[in-house]
This record gives structure tokens, C-alpha cells and sequence, in this order.
């Protein structure tokens, strides 16, 4: 009986001071809003690889178990939860949504977005609320160049989409010659995002291999349309070889199932600039040979990078999810890092105090900060817009491993595809590309 | 005297009385979604006018986006952010539209106008999703709204737009009802019952749809133009895209054709539920809205107004008497 | 133009043609007969698309018979045609037939939104590939260019579907109780005619039809969530210029927007978003009731 009593004092000892530690806890953790596509046709490739990459970094981040330098418990101290919403629906439901954390729920910062529409909608309303706001993978460069040029609170920690175009025509111009010998054509969707790929990609190649001519028509199918038939008779009938593609998730793998049935892909090489996402899920039906691009060194392109914190998101990510970590995976996480980044400079710089949101910002602002398997700069727009170096090479599947990999990798310096600060990405593109600095 | 100020105009007076209160002391993400609610209240009450005449469009977010648009462009190439001027440019250009449209349209009834309304919504999103010198899917941000010569920044420019929407949206909802009231309004009820009835009478059926089609883009079109200024960006696929037309509908069936005022309390009442679906449910708040619309169709098929009416019939004979009066 | 570009447009826009008359073919016959626009069709083309795609992902890592896999598509699209075409016609439409025919397209609409999250609580978020029919089939050189014989199948489908549906519309009994119903539902109830058992049979055939689409598309395309939203868009285009409920105007409307669509990309590609739209604006503004619209008697 005495027994019994005793273990129940115990027993309500531990759940009081449970319950305390939770109260204490519950008023020292981050909340950061984390949107990302949970429905839609952009969640399979885009928005649960990325939810993953957050939550994983977060539990290390969390536990203290991250490699160094990241080996400290929490965000400057405090452990972070993260707070994951629906991306989908449009700009004005983002727009509101924005609002509702910063104000509703008090969140103390957004970790997120994938689309460029997104982005683009939100961009003012984050400074308008001041919200620090760390985009991860959204591409267009009016973002800072357009939106706010003169940004605060929002920051984004991976190259815009013009880098990575600009590194394809590198790439293509260095290592397709005998490809390239009738020139290039482009299959991009009919939306912002295909349309401002095109024309980078173009007028990079425009600079990079001026005697190499585009197709006189390009193809741009609907978003989304799902049927390809007419576009690949199209592709098979040019005379061109390269086909510069930044159709993603399940357009492009629709289009590379109707493809590869009827043989397009043995007669011409892609461009895939996001081609990425999906290459895991294919596996060995991706067809081979092809090119794929990441926007920096992420997901497939990290494979085999040998830093201790490469290592470790490799290996963890393969466990708990059962498959390995793409491009979204790494560019969310990269996200949560450079908060962490922030937070804890923040602190050191104040004296080993908390800091306010201010000295957070003015922490992440122009920093070069180690990320999973590269490093990032803070280096245009003031300091809110990162340039990473850009990695491209020709798919391959790996029997003995049993997945897919990339070999002819080229590694191309973040100075050479982004423009140097205070220029703008087309004028830059339009202007020859001064102030590159290529190794 | 007494026919201007019966008891909806009361009502709605007091409503805006009030709302102007409640801006003093709301948070700003609920002042936001208040003046959502005004705006797409709006909307909803165009379809309210329309409904009166036994018509239904599927496609009222091509007036929407036909005034959040005009709004934007307006900002972005003339560089003019008044509220007043644009407001007043995307309600004249909805409008318009809706009459053009308005001679094809009243030709048609039931179902047909339903979808001839959908298929014009779809061509405006395709062509707003194509032209890149109308943002293409990026859509187009906003500079910030200017009232005159005042022009307030951060907070106090929304807390200044809630009262400016307030007041035209209270203004539009009065000028509806009377419209309603008059011998023109009634004839759209008499369109519903029984159409050739009524030519035998002497009257255009085709008229009458023409010109409630009309207001119906007109007010549609206040509603884009209020919303543009609200979030500060435009894109087609919060502003023409087909489901959106599906909101509307959505709320104008939550809030039943019983008064002007019932779409923005539906309107509130549907951002409050999506919002608070979004929050609990991020994974499944389609559901939760698709099952919400299900039980309002099945069990409450005239909307949350018929409450109301329910209500008030049971107060005695000489409120009854009063009310039938103010019906017929 | 060259003969041959001729040829390769003619292919092309008959295979998109089958593919449009496939997915709007179970919305025509649902729309003619019970007056309903039934925005669930596109519920019922994801639930085709996701249930074939696990099926065959299964199918074929049992290695069982390949060509069983187009029985699998057939059964598949029978069983959801029943099961969900019983659920929505008795469990919701049975109780708004007497409503306002808008009300019925908004609890389609609703019942659309719920469908969406419920395929998403099946299935997941997860993308599921199962392409191996399409290479099965093999290919065939049309004009020097390389076509695969899945996509040409298609073709045969929707004519096979076309001749079925003409055959059971003109020649059988039902067909002709069908046509009493669609020209006057009140006076063929007075006549005998079981209405009620009429609409579930069409709802049924019509869902069948609607996850048949999908069932046959799962191959060719990547199945996942938002899939049911693009087709809706789609198959109401085709139904409105067709002229709403009309079969010989899906079949029709396919063609010309197909045929239109394939020449579009091979000569012109940036008009592929408008051609659409462009044939649907031109059909409303000179023939608006759509091309094949039956004749409406007015009531007094």
C-alpha cells in the first residue's frame, strides 16, 4: 500500500514537472511558419521533400546533434517548432495566410515557399508586417529586383533562377558542341516561371555560344496539360538536338513517360533546370544522358560530398524517409540553417543575450554562411539575396547502387552565373555578362 | 420618407456604424480578412441580384478579376494609386464588360447561363496567365492605395482603406436594395416564375436580365477592385481561376437571396471557417469547406438568412403584417 | 506545308481528340440526360487514375500476363462506376432532384471538394508511376516519325465508346426511354417510365465513363494530387461547344479542338494556350447554344 502511494507521488511529481517543463518550454520556442505544397500536383516532388528536409534539420537542430558548427541546441538557445501550411490556392490565400501567423499566431519567422507566384505575392506584404521571411526555393529574380529593392525582413538563401540558367549554357556551350552543331530549341511551360527560364537560358547562350542559333519557334504547352503527343512530334521533327526544359513534377514526368515511349529521348539531349525532382522517384526510368540541374549543390549533386554535415543529412535522411534527399530537401533545410545561422551570431554579437528580430537580420545580412554541402553568400541585393555555386551533369543510373547519379559534373563558381551586386539579372544577361568571374 | 429608410436600411446603417467602431480595436490580420469579406461580399451580392431572376453565373470571377485587374494595371502603368480614380475605373470597366456581355448573355437561362458565364471566366484567365505585359502567373503587385491628397503608410493605410471600402460597401449594398425594391426589381422575380408570362405583360424579360446582369458586373467589379487593394497583388489564379467562381457561389448559397446584407455576413462566415480550416486541418480544409457547403445545400438549402426569416415569423401578428408588407 | 507535316497533324490532333472526348465523354451523357453539370467527373477521373496506377503498380511487380493490364483498367473503372456513381446518384443527387438545377451543380461541386481530400487520404501525396502499358504496346512509324501504339489506341477506344453509346441510345429499349426522359422528364414519368431508376443508370454509365478516362490515361501521365481539377476544366470546354449534353458535339468539339491544337503547336506553338478558348469564344458568339445543341421546347 505504502509502495503504491509512493509511486503515485512520483508519479504526480513527474507529470507536474513535466507539465513545467513544457510551460517553460512553450515560452521559449521559435515558432516558424513553415508553407509548403501539402496538396496539389507541386507536393509529390516539391512540397513533402521539402517538409522533410525541415522537420529533420529541426530535430537535429533541436537535439544538438548537427555537426559542428551547428552543434548547439536550438536557435540561440531555444528550440524551434515548426508550423507547416498549405501553399496552395493562390496569391491572395497566401497573402492572408501571411498575415494570420505574423499577427494571428505570432510566429517568429516564415521558413518557405516554392513557387514563384507565391513568392512574388507575399514579397511586400512580409516587409509590410514585418516578418523576417527566408524564401527557399522560389527562382524569380523581381523578387528584390522589382518587388522590394529595398528589403528588410525578407531574405532569400538560394540562387535565383537566372544563375542556374546561365549555368546550363555553360555547360552545354563546354561540353554539347557536336549537339549544339544545329542549334538549341525550348519546351517550357506556358507560365512566369517557363517563360523567364527561356529567356535566360537563351540569352545566356546568346552570350556564351554566339554562333550557336535557337529554333525559330519554341514550344510552350499549357501548365499542368498533361498530354504531350503534339509537342513531341514537334520536338522529333526539329532538326535541333538540345532542348532547353524547365518543366517540373508531374508535367515532366508525364512528358518523359510519352517520350521515352516513343524513343525522343535517343535522338535529342535535355536541359532539365529542375529535372532533379523528380530523377529519384524515376530512378531508372529516367532516361539517361541527360542534363539535370539543382540550383546549387542540393540533393543529387551533394551526393558524395564529404562534410561532416553532408554525411550526416544523407544519412538520416535515407533512414527516416526511405529514399534519398532531393533539391527541395536541401534548400528548406538550408532555409532552417541559415535562421540557425542567424540566431546564434545574433546572440554571440549581443553579448550572449537573446536577440531581437533587428539584430537577427542585420546577423543574416550579407553573411557567408557553411551550409549542407556548400557555402552560401548573402551577396546581392543588399545582402538579402544569396548566390551559391551551380553544379551540371549528365543523368546515369548506378546498378550497383541501385539509383540514379550524375557524372560529367562541371562545378561552376557562384561568381561566374550570378551577376555581381546592385545588377539586375537581364540587363546583366543582356550586357554581355560583365563582372563574371569564371575559373 | 418611410420608403427610404425601412428597416434593411437601418440595419445596414447600423452595420457600418459598427464596423467603423470594431476597426478601432481589431487585430490587422481580422481587419484584413473583414475587408476580404466586404469585397468578396460584394461579389456575392452580385450574384444575389441575378439569383432574383432565377439566374446563377459560374463565372463571377471574371468580374473580380476584370476590377482587381484593372486596379493593378492602372497602378502599374499610369502610376496612379487613388483609391478613388481606380476604384471607380474597375467598377466602369466590370461594368462595362457585363453590359457587352450582357447581349449574348440574356438570351440564355438556367444551366446554359451558368456555363456561358464559366466559359468567359476561363477565357479571361487564359489570357491574363499568357500576357506577360499582365504579370502572366507572377500576377502584378500594387503600389500602396492613396486616398486623395492623404496617403498613410503601414497600418493606418489598411485601417484608412477599411473605412473607405466600409462606407462604398454600405453605399453599393443601399443602392441595391432599392433598386430591388423598385417596379424594375420586382420584375426579376416575376422573370423567375414565369417568364413569357410576364412578356404577355408588356415587359423585356431580355431587358430586365440585361440591366441585373449589369449591376451584377458593376458590383462584381467593386469587389476585384477592393480586393486588389486588400492584398496588394493580383494573379490569375486568385482572381479568375474557376474555383474561385465556386467561392462565390459558395457564399452567396450560405447566406440565402433574404437581404443585401446576408453575402457579407456569409462572406464572413466562409473566411472564418477557411481560415480556421487552414489552421487545424492544413491537410484536409477542402473537406472540411466541401462538407460544410454539402450541409448547407441538404439541410439549409435558402442559406443562413432563412434562419432569420424563421425567426422573425414567429414574433407576433403586427411584425408579421409589417414584414409582409416590406416583402411585397 | 509539306504533305508529311499534314499527315503528322492529323495523327497528333486525333490522338488529343480521343484523349478530350475520353475525359468529357461521362460528363456529356450525365449533362444530356439528368440536366446536371456534374463537377464530380472530375473526382471520378482521379479516382480512375489513382486505383489503375496502384493496381498496375502491383500487376506488374507480380508479373502476371501483360495484357491483362488493360482488363485492369476496365474492371477498375467498372467498380468505381458503381460504387461511387451509387454513393453520390443515391447519397446526395436522389434528395435535390427537385431543387434548382444550380444548387445540384454546387453540391457536385461540394461533394467534388471532398472527393479531392478523400482520394488524398487514400493515396497520399504520393506520385504513382505506372507507365509500363505505355511501352508495351510498342511503336509505329507514321510519316517517318516514330509513334507509340498506346497513344493510337486511344483513338480506337473513343470509337469503340462512340459506337456503344450510339448503338445503346438508338437502338436498344433504355436508349429510347433515355431520349422520352431528356426531351421530358414529368411526361415520360407519366407514361411508365421508372425516372428514378433512368437517373441512377445514367449516373452510373456516366461515372463509369468519367474513371474510364482516367483508368486509360494513368499510364501515359504522372498520377497525382490536382489531376481532377485540370480535366474538369477541360471536358466543360468540350461541353460547351459541343452544345451541353450533346454526344455527337463532345465527339465534334474534340476534333476541331484537337485537330486545331495539333496544328497550333506545329506551326504557331505560342497560340496552343488560346486555341481553346479561341474556338470556345468563337462557338458562343455564333452559334452559343453550342454546335450540336438539341432543340428546347418552350413551356407556357
Amino acid at each position: 500500500m505504502k509502495h503504491v502511494k509512493g509511486r503515485a507521488a512520483v508519479l504526480l511529481a513527474s507529470v507536474a514537472s513535466v507539465a513545467l517543463i513544457a510551460t517553460a518550454a512553450s515560452a521559449q520556442t521559435l515558432k516558424i511558419a513553415v508553407p509548403t505544397f501539402l496538396t496539389g500536383g507541386s507536393a509529390p516532388a516539391f512540397g513533402i521533400p521539402a517538409k522533410n528536409g525541415v522537420e529533420l534539420i529541426l530535430k537535429g537542430i533541436n537535439e544538438g546533434t548537427l555537426p559542428a558548427p551547428y552543434n548547439s541546441v536550438g536557435l540561440a538557445g531555444r528550440k524551434a517548432e515548426p508550423l507547416f501550411y498549405d501553399e496552395m490556392g493562390g496569391g491572395t490565400k497566401q497573402v492572408t495566410e501571411l498575415r494570420n501567423k505574423a499577427q494571428k499566431e505570432k510566429v517568429d519567422m516564415i521558413v518557405g515557399y516554392i513557387s514563384s507566384g507565391t513568392c512574388a505575392a507575399v514579397a511586400r506584404v512580409a516587409e509590410e508586417v514585418k516578418l523576417l521571411t527566408i524564401m527557399t526555393v522560389c527562382g524569380t529574380p523581381r523578387v528584390f529586383e522589382e518587388l522590394v529593392k529595398e528589403p528588410k525582413y525578407v531574405f532569400r538563401t538560394v540562387a535565383h533562377g537566372t544563375g542556374n540558367n546561365t549555368g546550363a549554357a555553360h555547360y552545354a556551350a563546354k561540353m554539347l558542341k557536336d549537339e549544339l552543331k544545329d542549334g538549341y530549341i525550348g519546351l517550357n511551360q506556358n507560365y512566369a516561371w517557363g517563360q523567364d527560364s527561356w529567356r535566360d537560358f537563351n540569352l545566356a547562350m546568346g552570350e556564351i555560344a554566339p554562333d550557336v542559333k535557337p529554333a525559330k519557334k519554341q514550344q510552350f504547352p499549357k501548365l499542368f496539360s498533361g498530354q504531350y503527343g503534339s509537342e513531341i512530334s514537334a520536338l522529333l521533327r526539329a532538326k535541333q538536338k538540345v532542348v532547353h526544359s524547365s518543366f517540373w513534377g508531374g508535367d515532366l514526368e508525364a512528358f518523359l513517360a510519352q517520350g521515352t515511349a516513343r524513343g525522343l529521348f535517343k535522338r535529342k539531349t535535355f536541359i532539365f533546370t529542375v529535372g532533379e525532382t523528380v530523377a529519384y522517384r524515376l530512378g531508372k526510368k529516367f532516361p539517361s544522358g541527360q542534363l539535370v540541374g539543382t540550383r546549387g549543390p542540393y540533393g543529387i549533386y551533394a551526393v558524395g560530398i564529404d562534410t561532416p554535415l553532408n554525411n550526416w543529412f544523407q544519412k538520416n535522411y535515407r533512414e527516416i524517409y526511405k529514399e534519398p534527399p532531393s533539391q527541395p530537401s536541401y534548400q528548406y533545410a538550408q532555409g532552417v540553417l541559415a535562421a540557425k545561422y542567424a540566431y546564434d551570431k545574433a546572440m554571440k554579437d549581443n553579448g550572449g543575450k537573446f536577440p531581437t528580430t533587428d539584430q537577427v537580420i542585420a546577423a543574416l545580412r550579407g553573411a557567408t554562411f557553411t551550409s549542407i554541402a556548400g557555402t552560401v553568400e548573402m551577396a546581392l541585393s543588399h545582402g538579402h539575396q544569396a548566390i551559391t555555386e551551380d553544379r551540371w551533369g549528365l543523368t546515369a543510373y548506378d546498378e550497383e547502387k541501385g539509383e540514379l547519379v550524375v557524372k560529367d559534373v562541371l562545378v561552376l563558381g557562384a561568381k561566374c552565373v550570378n551577376p555581381p551586386d546592385g545588377v539586375e539579372s537581364v540587363p546583366w544577361l543582356k550586357g554581355g555578362m560583365k563582372g563574371a568571374k569564371c575559373g | 420618407m418611410t420608403k427610404y429608410m425601412d428597416r434593411t436600411t437601418w440595419a445596414l446603417t447600423i452595420g457600418l456604424v459598427l464596423l467603423i467602431v470594431v476597426n478601432f480595436f481589431v487585430p490587422e490580420w481580422f481587419r484584413s480578412i473583414l475587408l476580404l469579406s466586404l469585397a468578396r461580399g460584394s461579389v456575392a451580392l452580385g450574384l444575389l441580384v441575378l439569383w432574383r431572376c432565377g439566374l446563377i453565373s459560374f463565372g463571377h470571377a471574371l468580374f473580380y478579376g476584370f476590377g482587381a485587374y484593372t486596379v493593378a494595371l492602372i497602378v502599374k502603368y499610369l502610376g496612379i494609386t487613388d483609391a478613388f480614380f481606380t476604384i471607380a475605373c474597375g467598377v466602369v470597366v466590370a461594368g462595362g464588360l457585363a453590359w457587352m456581355l450582357g447581349f449574348l448573355l440574356r438570351r440564355y437561362r438556367g444551366i446554359f447561363f451558368a456555363l456561358l458565364n464559366l466559359a468567359f471566366s476561363m477565357i479571361l484567365y487564359g489570357v491574363l496567365a499568357k500576357l506577360e505585359s499582365l504579370g502572366s502567373t507572377d500576377g502584378i503587385s500594387l503600389e500602396r492605395t492613396t486616398f486623395l491628397w492623404y496617403a498613410p503608410e503601414g497600418a493606418a493605410n489598411k485601417f484608412a482603406l477599411f473605412i473607405f471600402a466600409a462606407i462604398l460597401t454600405w453605399g453599393v449594398a443601399l443602392a441595391v436594395h432599392h433598386y430591388l425594391r423598385s417596379t424594375l426589381g420586382y420584375m426579376t422575380t416575376a422573370v423567375r416564375e414565369n417568364e413569357i408570362r410576364l412578356e404577355f405583360l408588356g415587359y423585356s424579360a431580355e431587358r430586365a436580365i440585361h440591366v441585373k446582369y449589369t449591376i451584377s458586373g458593376l458590383v462584381g467589379g467593386f469587389g476585384g477592385a477592393i480586393a486588389a487593394m486588400t492584398i496588394g497583388h493580383v494573379d490569375p489564379d486568385s482572381m479568375a481561376y474557376w474555383p474561385i467562381s465556386g467561392d462565390f457561389v459558395f457564399i452567396a448559397i450560405l447566406s440565402g437571396t433574404g437581404n443585401v446584407g446576408a453575402p457579407f455576413i456569409g462572406a464572413l462566415i466562409y473566411e472564418l471557417i477557411r481560415t480556421y480550416a487552414f489552421d487545424q486541418f492544413p491537410e484536409i480544409w477542402q473537406l472540411i469547406m466541401g462538407g460544410t457547403l454539402l450541409l448547407i445545400v441538404m439541410f439549409l438549402p435558402n442559406g443562413l438568412w432563412s434562419l432569420v426569416d424563421r425567426w422573425s415569423k414567429r414574433r407576433t401578428g403586427r411584425d408579421r403584417l409589417e414584414a409582409e408588407r416590406e416583402k411585397a | 506545308m509539306d504533305s508529311q507535316l499534314l499527315v503528322i497533324i492529323l495523327i497528333d490532333g486525333l490522338v488529343y481528340a480521343s484523349y478530350l472526348f475520353m475525359v468529357s465523354v461521362g460528363l456529356t451523357v450525365i449533362c444530356g440526360v439528368q440536366k446536371i453539370l456534374n463537377v464530380t467527373h472530375g473526382a471520378l477521373y482521379a479516382f480512375g487514375a489513382y486505383l489503375t496506377a496502384t493496381l498496375l503498380i502491383v500487376y506488374f511487380e507480380a508479373g502476371w500476363p501483360q495484357f491483362g493490364a488493360f482488363f485492369v483498367m476496365l474492371v477498375s473503372a467498372i467498380f468505381l462506376g458503381i460504387v461511387l456513381g451509387v454513393i453520390i446518384e443515391r447519397g446526395l443527387l436522389k434528395h435535390l432532384y427537385h431543387e434548382d438545377e444550380h444548387i445540384v451543380v454546387l453540391a457536385t461541386f461540394a461533394a467534388f471538394l471532398v472527393l479531392e481530400d478523400v482520394l488524398l487520404l487514400i493515396w497520399g501525396t504520393d506520385a504513382y508511376i505506372a507507365a509500363e502499358p505505355l511501352m508495351l504496346l510498342g511503336q509505329t512509324d507514321i510519316a517517318e516519325l516514330p509513334f507509340d501504339n498506346y497513344s493510337l489506341s486511344m483513338v480506337l477506344l473513343s470509337a469503340v465508346v462512340c459506337v456503344i453509346l450510339w448503338y445503346g441510345l438508338r437502338r436498344t429499349t433504355f436508349g429510347k426511354m433515355l431520349l422520352a426522359v431528356i426531351y421530358d422528364r414529368e411526361l415520360s414519368q407519366a407514361m411508365g417510365i421508372n425516372v428514378t431508376k433512368v437517373f441512377l443508370l445514367t449516373f452510373i454509365v456516366g461515372s463509369f465513363l468519367g474513371a474510364l478516362g482516367g483508368a486509360y490515361q494513368a499510364p501515359a501521365i504522372s498520377v497525382q494530387p490536382g489531376i481532377g481539377v485540370e480535366v474538369i476544366v477541360l471536358a466543360f470546354a468540350v461541353v460547351v461547344i459541343g452544345g451541353m449534353g450533346s454526344i455527337p458535339g463532345a465527339l465534334i468539339g474534340s476534333l476541331v479542338v484537337g485537330i486545331a491544337r495539333a496544328a497550333a503547336v506545329h506551326m504557331e506553338p505560342v497560340l496552343e494556350l488560346f486555341v481553346i478558348y479561341m474556338i470556345m469564344a468563337f462557338v458562343l458568339i455564333v452559334r452559343p447554344q453550342g454546335l450540336f445543341a438539341p432543340a428546347k421546347p418552350r413551356k407556357i
